[in-house]
């Protein structure tokens, strides 16, 4: 029977199958941890006296509290502290194993799982996290859990699940230069909306889509949740395998050839019929950036902070009236007038090494905006260590940035890495919520390259603004940036440092 | 998790109604990393105040509540359901529920019990007149008493089942051991495990200072 790639990777996790509408059962491959979602869930454990089913299937890092500074000195703040010491704790009493605070593997739980090889085609990946749909980016079901629902599959490495509605997202054309993949999520979820994609995984398919490397895809994946979306995947190619090859947990000889077999048969299928088709022309792009207090609330660099009294639909004008207040904007005014005070250079969404590279890229040999405070924090150890093997730490550093150790940081400000009140950033993050940031903190989401922009004009910016007063920037190279196959992560490379 | 088949306990009028979680308890003991010991938490912002109906004598020792429309709504957090049974409540009754609240309540063993508006202001009434009444829930019947009023409440069958054997969704899951073994009897043979360990070589990462 034609299915979907949703549908083909379900299938192939079905322990059991619900009847009478009692949920399927589904295995899940790889169960990912981080300290924050994790506690009760072990405690839960306990209480019922049981064990980790699959500990060889499991794994725990430390990132949304650990500081991006001092990291070898004992963590400040408290409640940081003890979430970091019960996961420890935890991760010793039950056998899993845990990427700490100093070690290379350490960082964002969305990134360590790919960079070790560990997330592959056609596998269920769950964590305590939203922005696990990130994984999904080689063409597997990934999607993020509550507590319960982590102890459930430390128990019994299954979660009884509902069937997901699919929806194909077919994303057409070329990317004009100066436009990411982080613009063609951020596109995508002003035209569905953040309930857009409420019930249904997402597939991103088309030209457009299948050019981008392996890091932008999972920037795509990555932000699926905030179209509501359950999940979001990318059917796995050459440029999947190419990215895997090689990778510590990846597998070898015979196999490897019998997992690319498999890995090939990964694909929707021509005559399977999705519930909801939405298609979007990717030549059309230019840099989004978003205006107000959701991920939905974006627009074209080049447009207006919107007029809420030209919105038709009421709820929508309150929304955009409220936001609009929150972020401290008047109705109207360019967004490329807004001024910012910090630009974060981060998280699981676009603080890959590919992204650190296109900042590079564009900063190279200029100074950030006196105004301007620029954080520059790794999704991982590893990525940092490549980074600087690069010698892109330097750059960072003489453009007067702040190179930080890996973490969640200013994603969501569980660290001391927050916004002030009224403060304004720029980020390369994935939520704009009100005080996601810190408490009062106002924040826009951005590309990279709008990022590194924005901190050398102070104001939002594109690559493209940067040319109208230095020239030199019109020769700069950055169409070949985003979305070309770029090295992954080199081992050797890392050995050097 | 212990099965329910009837308990009797002192009654609480909570007479609000769009109870949200985080009234139920607030966000801030969300940093917490235990699973129990939440009893402190339960109604935190309301428990100051000497009127409040948790502290009066006559309903310290409350086990069963009855409260107002749309109980439990706003965030999805667990930690409601772990503070109304940490402080000791077997069951709550409401004319409507939050989906999430209700879901989370099923799971965890407590009762969450849909009953008409007029009879929840009925057993307010006893509660009141007579503070300290004992309530009787009986689930096998789907009804609460207390004194002489009997009065009947709404609980989809699969729930019922499961409070009835004490079945939390692990439980449940397991009852289809053999199943999951089998699967992974058949799993792929190249699909990655996490131990043991594979790494890139061991490098130490320099600590970033405050600039
Ligand atoms: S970087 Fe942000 S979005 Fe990603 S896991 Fe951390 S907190 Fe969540």
């Amino acid at each position: 029977m034609a299915g979907t790639l949703a549908e083909k990777v379900w299938n192939d996790h079905l322990v059991r199958r619900g009847s009478n509408g009692e949920p399927d059962l589904i295995y899940i491959d790889l169960h990912l941890l981080h300290e924050v979602t994790s506690p009760q869930a072990f405690e839960g454990l306990r209480l019922a006296g049981r064990q980790v089913r699959r500990t060889d299937l499991t794994m725990a890092t430390e990132d949304h509290n650990t500081p991006t500074l001092d990291i070898d000195l004992p963590i400040a703040d408290l409640t940081s502290r003890t979430q970091i010491d019960t996961l420890r704790n935890n991760a010793k009493e039950f056998g899993v194993r845990i990427h700490s605070l100093g070690d290379a593997d350490q960082g964002i739980v969305h990134q360590v799982g790919p960079q070790l090889g560990l997330t592959q085609p056609g596998m269920t990946v769950v964590c305590g996290d939203s922005h696990t749909s990130t994984h999904g980016a080689f063409g597997g079901l990934a999607f993020g859990i509550g507590t319960s629902e982590v102890e459930h599959v430390l128990a019994t490495q299954t979660l009884p699940l509902q069937p997901f509605k699919t929806m194909a997202i077919n994303v057409h054309g070329e990317l004009p230069p100066g436009t990411t993949s982080k613009d063609i999520i951020l596109a995508i979820i002003a035209k569905i909306g953040t309930g857009g994609g409420q019930g249904y995984v997402l597939e991103y398919r088309g030209e457009a889509i299948r050019k981008l490397s392996m890091e932008a895809r999972m920037t795509i994946c990555n932000m699926s949740i905030e179209a509501g979306a359950r999940a979001g995947m990318i059917a796995p190619d050459d440029t999947t395998f190419e990215y895997l090859k090689g990778r510590p947990h990846a597998p070898e000889g015979a196999d490897w050839d019998a997992a690319v077999e498999y890995w090939r048969t990964l694909k929707t299928d021509d005559d399977a019929v999705f519930d909801t088709e939405v298609d979007l022309n990717a030549s059309d792009l230019e840099p989004f950036v978003t205006w107000g207090t959701n991920p939905g609330q974006g627009l074209p660099l080049s447009a207006n902070v919107p007029v809420p009294e030209e919105i038709a639909d009421e709820n929508d004008r309150i929304a955009a009236e409220r936001a609009i207040e929150y972020m401290g904007l008047t109705p109207g005014q360019p967004l490329r007038d807004i001024k910012v005070d910090t630009v974060f250079m981060g998280s699981c969404t676009n603080g890959r090494i590919e992204d650190l590279r296109t900042i590079a890229k564009v900063i190279k040999g200029h100074v950030k905006h006196p105004d301007v405070r620029v954080l520059v924090v790794p999704a991982s150890a590893r990525v940092r260590l490549q980074a600087e093997a690069e010698g892109l730490d330097q750059i960072f550093k003489d453009f007067g940035a702040e190179w930080r150790n890996a973490g969640c940081s200013m994603c969501l400000g569980m660290n001391p890495d927050q916004l002030a009140p009224g403060e304004r950033s720029a980020s390369t993050s994935n939520r704009n919520f009100e005080g996601r940031q810190g408490k009062g903190g106002r924040t826009h989401l951005v590309s990279p390259l709008v990022a590194a922009a924005t901190a050398i004009r102070g104001t939002l910016s594109s690559v493209a603004d940067l040319a109208e007063n230095d020239p030199s920037f019109a020769n700069l190279d950055i169409d070949a940036i985003d979305g070309s196959p770029l090295a992954p992560l080199d081992p050797n490379l890392i050995v050097q440092v | 998790m212990e099965k329910f088949t009837t308990h009797t306990g002192v009654g609480v009028p909570l007479r609000r109604s769009n109870v949200d979680t985080d009234q139920i308890i607030p966000a801030v003991y969300l940093k917490r990393v235990t699973r129990t010991g939440f009893e402190d938490a339960l109604f935190a912002a309301w428990r100051s105040d000497p009127e409040f109906v948790l502290n009066q004598d006559e309903y310290r020792s409350g086990s069963v509540l009855v409260a107002g429309p749309d109980f439990g709504t706003g965030s999805s957090r667990e930690h409601a359901v772990w503070a109304l049974k940490d402080y000791g409540f077997k069951a709550v009754f409401a004319s409507r529920f939050a989906d999430i609240f209700r879901g989370n309540s099923g799971k965890q063993g407590l009762l969450a019990g849909i009953m008409a508006q007029e009879d929840i202001e009925l057993l307010w009434k006893i509660l009141e007149t007579k503070p300290g009444t004992e309530i009787t829930v009986d689930l096998e019947q789907r009804t609460a008493t207390a004194d002489d009023v009997t009065v009947p409440f709404q609980l989809d069958d699969y729930t019922r089942w499961r409070l009835m054997e004490g079945l939390d969704d692990i439980g449940l899951t397991l009852q289809h051991e053999e199943d999951i073994a089998a699967f992974e009897a058949k799993r792929a043979s190249y699909k990655p495990k996490t131990l043991p360990a594979k790494h890139l070589p061991k490098v130490d990462i320099e600590a970033a200072r405050p600039a």
